[in-house]
């Protein structure tokens, strides 16, 4: 069978897309948490002084692009463990028994997850302009591509926490002890300055903390690690959870 | 294409599924199907019904023998296969968020048809089960019988050579499986795509099945029509319940008139022509050799009764328990004489 079949690709896509429309409650729970993340906390830390923040910039400004990273970050992983939704629902079968190859069907969730990430993304962004933040057109660029590689690797992430789980019951606990705590150290929050040494070196072992840090050099205009270090570290975590997603999609069984 | 014509449209040899090393799921079962037949693979839950299927379909790998498909290996060659095939598998295997129309348009793109295929075909299967009407109303408002249907639907979307049914009514009122019985029977003759279906439900295989295959514990027991299965064990049967049925079996073998015994427990099944008249005598016999019979009850064969002859036991979860609907009729027959 032809290893990539563009069809295939395209049509599990657009059922992605069409599903999350289709799913009101889910878009809502989705982007109404992240407004509360960046509001409550925006206004609520505003006053605070963080060292590592420069100055010129509000709390706010800080936080918007944790919050778009986290909003990123949790649908996609959603996306790629909604595998397993599909298989509790029979959905699978029709799609395993199909004679399409199991990168195609990988590749063409990867995209749908990553659309749809994306797009709450930008809603995460516009709620954050209507709060003053003032966000870099001409970093919006980068910003999606940083979007687009953070969710990428994301949804890999799904597809091999999905491998490994028969049904959902599991899937609370990774997030609880694997999501949440590397979306807390990531600088998502809170500058990484302030840490004591030994949290500081777990958050820069933290691949989302590059995610995170070139966002916010794409979309407020300040960071702490090199931006190309951002970009190589985010691709080649991309690389290792697609391939690594995949493989393991492609050895279940129906 | 042209020796497809002469050779079975499935064909399978000693095809055999182990799990974990142990448990014999299927256990080297071959038969041959031809083009255009309803055929049915009938036993109980756990029989290796759906193992089967799933190795057909290329789902699962089979632990040793082999499958041809319309002329392509199931291991040498799954992707032609599977385009050779449409399935229904036992749970529901819709999105119930998208519509009709577009579960449909999913499977064609799937399938790789182009754009005219898919606007021609999906209003076509839609009309032959009756479910034009509902294109554009989302899955998860469907009734469960709308589902099959439209699942049935979607499984000719690609013109396949044999559809797959596997436990197609399963879990549907009776009316229901009825009018998914007429439909199964209009899309093989319309659609002229033969059928392979599994079910548990003896009626069922009855009234739609060309031949069927009886599954019990992983092996082919026998397989041949409904009829000629039925008429195996005699064209009529006298079934009946008794105390110390051995010595009492050795005696009515004797008879010429019995045309086949068989025991199980303390059930015998004695087949012959004109099984009402030879009641008497079997009574008399029986005080001959001094059992009691408690029940006693004639009848023409049923698949349950073939069942039951050819494996020695009852498909579990059939639906009158035989021992009472016998003791019923024991009871009718004692107050009439």
């Amino acid at each position: 069978m032809a290893l990539i079949s563009g069809q295939a690709i395209y049509v599990i896509w657009l059922r992605d897309v069409k599903r999350f429309i289709r799913a009101r409650s889910r878009l809502i729970g989705n982007i109404v948490q992240p407004f509360f993340f960046l509001s409550i906390l925006g206004f609520g830390l505003g006053t605070a002084i963080f060292p590592g923040i420069p100055s010129g910039y509000r709390f706010i400004d800080f936080l918007t692009p944790g919050i778009v990273a986290m909003t990123v970050l949790f649908s996609s992983v959603f996306s790629g463990v909604s595998v397993l939704w599909d298989k509790q629902f029979g959905f699978l079968q029709e799609v395993l028994v199909a004679p399409v190859s199991r990168l195609s069907i990988v590749i063409g969730r990867t995209f749908g997850g990553t659309t749809t990430a994306v797009m709450q993304g930008f809603v995460i962004l516009a709620i954050a302009l209507a709060l003053d933040v003032k966000i870099s057109l001409i970093g919006l660029a980068s910003g999606i591509l940083f979007m687009l590689l953070l969710a990428f690797a994301a949804v890999g992430f799904g597809l091999v926490v999905a491998s490994q789980m028969e049904d959902f019951h599991g899937f609370q606990l990774i997030m609880n002890l694997i999501i949440f705590p590397l979306f807390f150290l990531s600088s998502a929050v809170f500058p990484l300055e302030g840490l004591p040494d030994w949290l500081k070196t777990i958050a820069y072992l933290n691949p989302l903390t590059y995610g995170v840090d070139g966002l916010r050099y794409s979309l407020i205009g300040f960071s702490s690690i090199p931006v190309l270090v951002d970009l190589a570290v985010l691709l080649a975590l991309c690389a290792v959870m697609i391939s690594l997603g995949s493989y393991l999609f492609s050895k279940s069984e129906a | 294409m042209m020796r497809l014509d002469n050779i079975a449209l499935i064909h399978v040899e000693n095809l055999t599924k182990v799990f974990e090393g142990s448990f014999v799921a299927v256990d080297r079962v071959s038969f041959d199907i031809q083009r255009g037949e309803i055929f049915g693979l009938l036993g109980p839950n756990g029989a290796g019904k759906t193992t089967t299927v799933k190795m057909l379909s290329t789902l699962l790998k089979p632990t040793s023998g082999t499958a041809e498909i319309a002329g392509h290996g199931i291991i040498d060659d799954p992707d032609a296969v599977r385009r050779s095939i449409g399935i229904v598998f036992q749970d529901p295997a819709l999105d119930d968020e998208l519509t009709a129309h577009e579960n449909l348009d999913f499977h064609a793109r799937m399938y790789n048809l182009n754009r005219q295929q898919r606007s021609e075909r999906v209003g076509y299967v839609l009309k032959l089960v009756g479910l034009h009407d509902r294109a554009d109303l989302r899955v998860k408002k469907y009734s469960s019988g709308m589902k099959r249907r439209l699942e049935m639907a979607r499984g000719l979307m690609h013109y396949p050579k044999v559809l797959f049914l596997d436990e197609p009514t399963l879990g549907l009122d009776a009316q229901t499986r009825r009018s998914i019985w007429d439909y199964v029977a209009r899309l093989n003759k319309e659609e002229d795509v033969t059928v392979f279906l599994t079910t548990h439900y003896m009626e069922e295989a009855d009234f739609l099945c060309s031949r069927v295959a009886i599954m019990d514990h992983g092996r082919l027991v026998v397989l041949d029509r409904p009829e000629d299965l039925k008429s195996s064990i005699g064209s009529d049967l006298i079934t009946l319940e008794c105390s110390d049925s051995g010595r009492f079996a050795e005696r009515l073998r004797k008879e010429d008139w019995v045309e086949n015994l068989k025991l199980h427990a303390e059930t015998m099944i004695i087949g012959t022509k004109h099984s009402a008249e030879r009641i008497p005598e079997v009574v008399n016999i029986a005080r001959d050799v001094g059992v009691r019979v408690t029940s006693i009850e004639t009848r023409k064969p049923t698949l349950e009764d073939v069942f039951l002859y050819y494996t020695g036991s009852k498909m579990r979860d059939s639906e009158p328990n035989t021992v009472d609907r016998m003791k019923t009729t024991y009871r009718q027959w004692a107050r009439r004489s």
